[in-house]
């Protein structure tokens, strides 16, 4: 079967984005497969490249990397939630003239139709929210 | 159609559980997680609808990760079933689709 999911908190302030790493990777081991993990609202926060936790704590971002370099899974970050929450890729950064940019390699800056059609391609869009 | 529904918040804190519980129907299944694993508790504000629910075909499980990290394992009402990940992922199969309460 076909899975996606849509993550809608933020690393470290909720179980949310632990949840969804764990769904994920128990769906992969059952032999499912994910088409893409779209973050939106406050769990945009999960592509930052800037987040440095603690060694002995979770790494979210890299782990959605690994994850996704591994399985081949689209990770999608919708554009508005980021730009407004200080996520910027290179162009993004340049069109607004800001100083820096900070999303992750590997996730990839769009908009809310990569979510219904995630939602059209998939068997099951599971969310992970607050 | 039948629906797993997932609930992550605790009844004790957030009105999630009891609108879910209130759309429910026969063939849907529902799945505690996160602090929602408090609603499986025997003491839960939830458990008279919970047992209702169960007794109508309702099936009721609870993430047996989260329910051990808050050491809730001897305070679960008897007729929720514990599940893993892996549950989990075949009880959304199972269903036509997954509603996330939060």
């Amino acid at each position: 079967m076909i899975f996606s999911l849509a993550v809608y908190s933020p690393p470290y302030s909720s179980q949310a984005s632990e949840s969804a790493y764990r769904f994920a990777e128990a769906l992969l081991a059952e032999g499912h497969s994910l088409y893409r993990i779209f973050f939106y609202q406050d769990g945009v926060h999960n592509s930052s490249q800037l987040l440095t936790p603690p060694q002995d704590e979770t790494d979210f971002t890299s782990r959605w990397r690994e994850l996704s370099e591994r399985h081949h899974i689209d990770l999608v970050v919708c554009i508005a939630a980021a730009l407004k929450r200080g996520i910027l890729d290179e162009e993004e950064a340049n069109r607004y003239e800001k100083p820096a940019h900070n999303l992750h390699e590997g996730f990839a800056l769009s908009g809310l139709g990569q979510l219904v059609d995630a939602a059209l391609m998939s068997d099951r869009l599971v969310t992970f929210g607050g | 159609m039948s629906t797993l529904h997932t609930v992550n918040k605790s009844p004790f804190t957030h009105g999630t559980l009891a609108s879910c519980l209130s759309i429910c129907t026969d063939s849907d299944g529902v799945l505690l997680l996160e602090d929602g694993v408090f609603g499986a508790m025997t003491t839960t504000p939830c458990a008279t609808r919970l047992t209702e629910l169960i007794e109508q075909g309702v099936r009721v499980y609870a993430l047996i990760d989260d329910v051990k990290a808050r050491g809730l394992e001897k305070m679960l009402m008897s007729n929720i079933e514990l599940t893993d990940y892996v549950g989990f992922v075949q009880l959304s199969t199972q269903h036509r689709c997954v509603q996330s309460w939060y």
